[in-house]
């Protein structure tokens, strides 16, 4: 007998779990969008390179045009659906609309969902290409433009609106550092 | 795409009996480039074996003070793990250079030294392409060919290898380990791609159905003073034009160890042996440099639209032991 193409599977979206049977083809961003309604994360390319589909599994970002939704299973996955706080944005999405980090607005899911990371990224120290000295002795890199422009790289703006797009990721960095320097 | 079944392998010894039961099934890790190439339909596999909850996702440092590195260790790990960036700072920036942060969080070590050639014929099922469909044919060779191969290509491909992370693996003599039905196996990475010659569809000499199940960086105290330095059309997010692994140990003015590796000038990363027996003992200094590019390119075979990348790096590589050399004089 083949074995089946198919599964029923559990995707952890949001912090709600949705059951649904899904041909093995099927990515996770035709998941989200067709079977789960979650039409926030766009279809740029469908091959990994233009960065609109960028969504957190597992609270790394990655690309949701390249991740079969049957390998996702049992992950915790959040789309710009996910990101803010209720009603209260999360200071990414604060500072593209404070700062105009966008022109047409289809990139700004994958580019909010990859800031968010970005930010975590770079407060746990990862260094970027952009970073002189990558030793741990060198300490964490400042988050200049330069380094912001190499993180945000796998993201990409037909519009051109990345000068915003920089000084939204900046912004919600201090904004970022302020708050913990409060609860400090 | 073609239909497939799938399966998620729980321990190594399953996913190898996964695979091993079905001739059309292939692992899949990151799935970066599979799944773009399944898409296209330049890979068809019946069957995947998901291996990413293998239990190989760690680095550990080796009794001798190198380091183990697990095949499902993702690229964004890899390039932010403090012994790797403290012991072999060229490999995390190699990993940085590659790809997107997106992509460095899906994509395994495994399978960033087993991902396939970028070449726009290779990756269009349109085309004749010999490492594709063997016997059809290499339109690069009279067609696009500016980033292909200079260095070990023949008649019947001219297709580079696309990893910045396995060209500074090579450097520090990686030793990659695998794990088939009869067991496990390890080979030297330089070892690990079979030279072009008339198959280039035959691209490693590890055995049908074996999963990697780590690589291994012996001690290599030089690999301290190391750069990964790579050439590409824009500033980020794309493959080499050219690329130099280096790491260089100067004492009283003389080289006293050096090892360098080229990345996107052949079908494999590089290792330079010829430039490294150049500049052994030599005085550390910019004729020298010169003169070891100069003995390493002098077996590059251009095509009519490549030969800018001998000279590209001829420069790489000067410009690199330059600056290593200088930081090493401070």
């Amino acid at each position: 007998m083949a074995a089946p193409t198919f599964s029923a599977i559990t995707l952890h979206v949001n912090g709600e779990k949705h059951t649904l049977t899904v041909d093995h083809r099927t990515t996770l961003l035709d998941a989200l969008r067709e079977r789960l309604d979650l039409t926030g994360t766009k279809k740029g390319c469908d091959q990994g390179q233009c960065g609109a589909c960028t969504v957190l599994v597992d609270g790394r970002r990655t690309v949701s045009c390249l991740q079969l939704a049957v390998a996702a299973e049992d992950r915790e996955i959040t789309t710009v659906e996910g990101i803010a706080d209720g009603e209260r944005l999360h200071p990414v999405q604060q500072a593209f609309l404070d700062l105009d980090g966008f022109q047409c607005g289809y990139c700004t899911p994958g580019q909010i969902c990859s800031a968010v990371a970005v930010l975590r990224e770079h407060a746990a120290g990862w260094p970027s290409a952009a970073t002189a000295d990558v030793r741990p002795e060198a300490g964490p890199p400042p988050l200049t433009d330069e380094e912001i422009r190499e993180r945000m790289s796998g993201n990409l703006c037909r519009c051109g609106a990345y000068v915003s797009i920089v000084q939204a990721v900046a912004r919600a960095a201090a904004s970022g550092q302020q708050a913990e320097e409060a609860a400090a | 795409m073609r239909e497939f079944a799938y399966q998620r392998a729980r321990d190594v010894a399953g996913a190898v009996a996964l695979l091993g039961a079905d001739p059309h099934a292939a692992f899949l890790g990151g799935g970066t480039n599979l799944v773009d190439l399944m898409k296209t339909g330049v890979e068809r596999p019946a069957r995947l074996v998901d291996i990413r909850e293998l239990p190989l996702d760690t680095v550990e440092s080796t009794p001798e003070g190198g380091l183990r590195i697990g095949a499902t260790v993702t690229n964004g790990d890899l390039a932010a793990h403090p012994e790797v960036r403290r012991r072999y700072p060229a490999l995390a920036q190699a990993v940085l250079a590659g790809a997107s942060g997106q992509l460095r969080n899906m994509a395994t070590v495994g399978g960033n030294l087993l991902q396939r050639t970028r070449c726009g014929y290779f990756t269009d099922v349109t085309q004749p392409c010999n490492k594709r469909l063997p016997g059809s044919g290499c339109p690069a060779l009279t067609g696009e060919h500016r980033n292909h191969a200079v260095l070990g290509a023949s008649e019947h491909c001219v297709a580079v290898h696309p990893s910045d992370m396995a060209v500074a693996l090579t450097a520090f003599d990686a030793v990659v380990h695998y794990e088939t039905a009869d067991g496990r196996g390890e080979l030297p990475l330089a070892d690990l791609y079979l030279p072009v010659g008339d198959t280039p569809h035959r691209e490693t000499a590890l055995p049908a159905g074996a999963l990697i199940t780590g690589v291994t960086l012996p001690p290599a105290p030089v690999a301290a003073h190391s750069r990964y330095r790579k050439v590409r059309e824009r500033a980020s997010y794309a493959f080499a034009l050219g690329s130099v692994a280096a790491a260089l140990d100067v004492r009283d003015g003389v080289v006293h160890d050096v090892r360098l590796a080229l990345g996107a000038v052949a079908s494999r990363p590089w290792r330079a042996r010829a430039a490294e027996r150049r500049l052994a003992g030599a005085p550390a200094g910019a004729d020298t440099f010169a003169a070891a590019a100069d003995a390493e390119l002098a077996a590059a075979r251009p095509l009519p639209h490549n030969g800018y990348k001998v000279t590209l790096m001829r420069n790489l590589l000067v410009a690199v032991l330059t600056e290593l050399a200088e930081e090493a004089a401070r």
